[in-house]
């Protein structure tokens, strides 16, 4: 899986593109309504004092989610 | 945080459709959009109600309404909850669905945030698909305009098809132009491109439609797409509306196979028609919205790094809860004292003026020392901390600090098996558990909703903390002065205050390992931009209303609590008044918690509202003994001192204020949001329970340390 990270090993200010998403369901749902779909830039902007949950800015809008949610989202490095 | 007349009154409705008209010529306009765009504020601004508006997602739970006037109509607003979606993942998603859907509104408007446009656009989208009645108004444009991006109103009032207007609510801008459109009437609809296999299938299914259904106002094409990514109750609930039964239709069901036989049915399909929503989004977004200065968010950025730091986060949090409490409670103390003197002053005057009218003395005494006296002292000793708390956190909440606390929290309370919103749910429960309860829809998962709701009451409402800033100041910052004073005390109500959102973070956890077992489900947070509040009209609006509700509750419950008082002391049974009888009655007991007979009695005849305990207890003490007349603080101390108060006394009722039964309306509430009499019954029982053993605990170390 050449160039294949998920969410979650973003440090803050780095970005990738969503490849896929291998979560269940019920947050698979509510992330593609956030417009997390596939080939969508993500980058990550904010850590918690726990450093869990982490916030990406998705299509303009800053949203917090928990590490275990994002690292069932598979990112590349690049567009395509 | 918010418990207005109108966020939870009669005139908050999220049963049923249909809105009732005055007249037949009334209109109906929904107000939709996603969380936080400023919808309440666009409605209030068009009705001129004062429905509680805050900088964070999911501040509006109900549908609420109100009603404005242009051009000689009269137009009935329904603010629908915010929602990303109308694809029905959560409750209010659901009702907001429906409403747009099945509800008699003559338009809806969509409010979108300028400034995250493209993800507003999704829920745009989706509600054009369903009716052709869709206005959208862009709002916080000055916000955008001062981040630099530009929107295009014209063009995406071209390439939606429906009528678009650019609004900045919160200083009225647009509003005139928005409510012209409402009278326009418009046509067109944009129509989403979806992948060939759905599209194929999706003329097909409405040319079917077409033969089928009569006349519908919703839209073939979107009706067609729901049978395709079939929900039963969506398609039973459309059956009913159209009146024709979808569901039994075999040509229907053989386009919805043969589109299966393709791959897309279920999870598949229903992920596909999203994509092809939030692509024709950023379709439209990349052609009307313009970003002049990529770096916008840059300042937010540098101020949520040293709120949601690790280092600083979670000192600065309580640093500021720490400010806002002393604010309080320097501001209460001179108030309070003011309040006093012109309270009892009144009194006076008000026994002699009965005297002089030749009132018999019983009743009189009914009027003055029983009714009018618990007002009195709702009004002097409760109102106060209430009017200074409840804006000062208000302003939090509109700066947009409250999702923020969320977001710091969020791992401690996954640790408890719950939800990160759960945090957001507290702070309403600062204003009014009540309210909390209300709020706790915001939390997606039934079972982390219950949580959320059973331990709300720990956080100590508008209605309690009084009770914790009087008692402190009275017992243990009394012998120091000045600054000191109101720093040692300050610092003590913010220990209270923590300890009892420890204890939310402990019966949180012992819930989710017994009675509410079950697996952590997902957690998103919208973190929003930080907006300058409006401090002006924050402080004038959030103190009359509070100072409002408050008046009003005082003289629904104070009053009447105050001649049942009066009627306990006075009214005697051989040589022992009622209040004596019971108190003794209850008196053992509450010895064991550190209380006595008369606390434990007003805490219980406290059911109605937390604000009337300390009244109770004055009024119960005061009849034991000769009628004094207090006139401050440090005379009700020396009251309580007489009556066998000690400091471990005054930790006791503080620690039985924080964790005891919640009030009447906060368990009425419960019953109404869960529909259970048991979780009602466990919403009363664990605070109860918690506070029970804290005091025995507290009472029985106290004892052996320092007896």
């Amino acid at each position: 899986m050449h160039n294949l990270y998920t969410l979650n090993d973003l440090d803050i200010n780095e970005e990738g593109y969503v490849s896929s998403l291998v979560s269940n369901e019920d947050i698979r749902r509510r992330l593609l309504d956030m417009g997390l779909v596939e080939g969508t830039r993500v980058k990550c902007v904010l850590k918690s004092p726990g450093g869990d949950p982490v916030a990406y800015n998705i299509r303009g809008a800053v949203v917090a989610i928990r590490n275990e949610d994002s690292k069932n989202i598979f990112i590349k490095t690049n567009q395509d | 945080m918010g418990l207005t007349k109108n966020s939870t009154g009669i005139k908050s409705v999220d049963t049923g459709f249909i809105v009732t008209k005055n007249n037949e010529t009334d209109k109906i306009i929904a107000l939709a959009g996603n969380p936080n765009v400023g919808k309440s504020t666009v409605f209030n601004s068009l009705t001129g109600l004062k429905q509680h508006t805050g900088n964070w997602p999911g501040k509006t739970v109900t549908n609420a309404f109100g009603t404005c006037k242009y051009n000689n109509t009269q137009y009935i607003l329904v603010d629908i909850p915010g929602t990303y979606s109308l694809l029905a993942h959560s409750k209010e998603e659901e009702v907001a669905r429906d409403f747009i859907c099945f509800g008699n509104a003559d338009k809806v408007i969509v409010v979108c945030d300028a400034t995250c446009l493209e993800r507003n656009l999704n829920l745009v989208l989706q509600t054009i698909e369903i009716k052709n009645n869709v206005i959208v108004c862009v709002n916080l444009m000055d916000e955008a305009k001062r981040k630099k991006i530009d929107v295009d109103l014209q063009k995406l009032q071209k390439l939606l098809g429906v009528p678009v207007v650019g609004t900045d609510a919160s200083k009225g801008k647009g509003l005139k132009e928005l409510l012209d459109l409402v009278e326009e009437t418009s046509t067109n609809t944009v129509n989403i491109r979806y992948v060939k296999p759905i599209e194929d299938a999706l003329v097909e299914i409405t040319r079917l439609l077409e033969s089928k259904i009569d006349s519908t106002d919703l839209n073939l094409r979107w009706i067609g797409l729901k049978l395709l990514d079939y929900n039963k109750e969506l398609v039973s609930g459309i059956s009913n509306y159209v009146g024709y039964d979808l569901d039994q239709d075999s040509d229907i069901k053989m386009v919805r196979e043969s589109l299966a036989s393709k791959g897309y049915c279920g999870e598949k399909l229903t992920d596909t028609i999203v994509s092809c929503i939030v692509l024709t989004a950023e379709d439209i977004c990349n052609e009307t919205v313009v970003f002049n200065n990529k770096k916008y968010t840059f300042k937010d950025r540098k101020i949520d790094r040293i709120l949601t730091n690790r280092i600083t986060g979670i000192p600065v949090m309580l640093l500021l809860l720490g400010i806002v409490l002393w604010i309080t409670i320097v501001g209460a103390n001179y108030i309070s004292g003011y309040l006093f003197s012109v309270l009892f002053w009144f009194e006076d005057k008000l026994a002699e003026f009965f005297v002089c009218v030749n009132m018999p003395k019983t009743i009189y005494e009914i009027l003055v020392y029983g009714v009018y006296r618990v007002l009195a002292w709702v009004v002097s000793v409760m109102l106060p901390p209430m009017a200074i708390f409840f804006p000062l956190f208000t302003l939090l909440e509109d700066l947009g600090y409250l999702p923020r606390i969320a977001f710091n929290l969020d791992k401690s309370f996954r640790k408890c098996n719950a939800c990160g919103k759960q945090a957001l749910t507290m702070s309403m429960g600062f204003g009014c558990n009540a309210a909390g309860v209300v709020g706790c829809r915001i939390i997606d998962s039934p079972r982390e909703r219950l949580i959320a709701m059973i331990t709300n009451s720990f956080v100590p409402c508008n209605g309690r903390f009084p009770t914790l800033i009087s008692i402190v100041t009275m017992f243990f910052v009394f012998s120091v002065s000045g600054v000191k004073q109101t720093f040692i005390g300050t610092l003590l109500v913010t220990l209270f205050i923590v300890l009892g959102i420890l204890m939310t973070f402990l019966s949180s956890y012992i819930l989710s390992k017994t009675v509410l077992k079950g697996e952590v489900s997902a957690f998103t947070l919208e973190l929003p931009p930080y907006r300058k509040p409006k401090i002006g009209r924050i402080i004038v609006t959030s103190i009359i209303d509070r100072t409002l509700f408050v008046l009003g509750r005082a003289i629904v419950v104070a009053a009447p609590a105050g001649l049942v008082i009066w009627i306990l002391a006075n009214v005697s049974v051989g040589e022992i008044s009622l209040i004596s009888y019971c108190s003794g009655f209850l008196d053992p007991f509450a010895k064991m918690l550190g209380l006595d007979g008369v606390i434990l009695l007003a805490f219980i005849l406290g059911l109605p509202a937390n604000e009337i305990v300390i009244p109770i207890i004055i009024m119960a003490y005061m009849s034991n003994g000769s009628l004094i007349n207090i006139t401050d603080l440090s005379l009700l101390r020396d009251l309580l001192i007489n009556n066998g108060w000690t400091w471990i006394t005054a930790v006791s009722v503080i620690l039985f204020s924080l964790m005891h039964w919640p009030c009447s309306t906060t368990l009425t509430t419960i019953k109404k949001e869960t529909g259970s009499i048991k979780w009602t019954a466990v919403s009363a029982l664990v605070p109860a329970l918690c506070g029970i053993v804290v005091c025995f605990l507290f009472n029985l170390i106290a004892l052996l340390l320092f007896a």
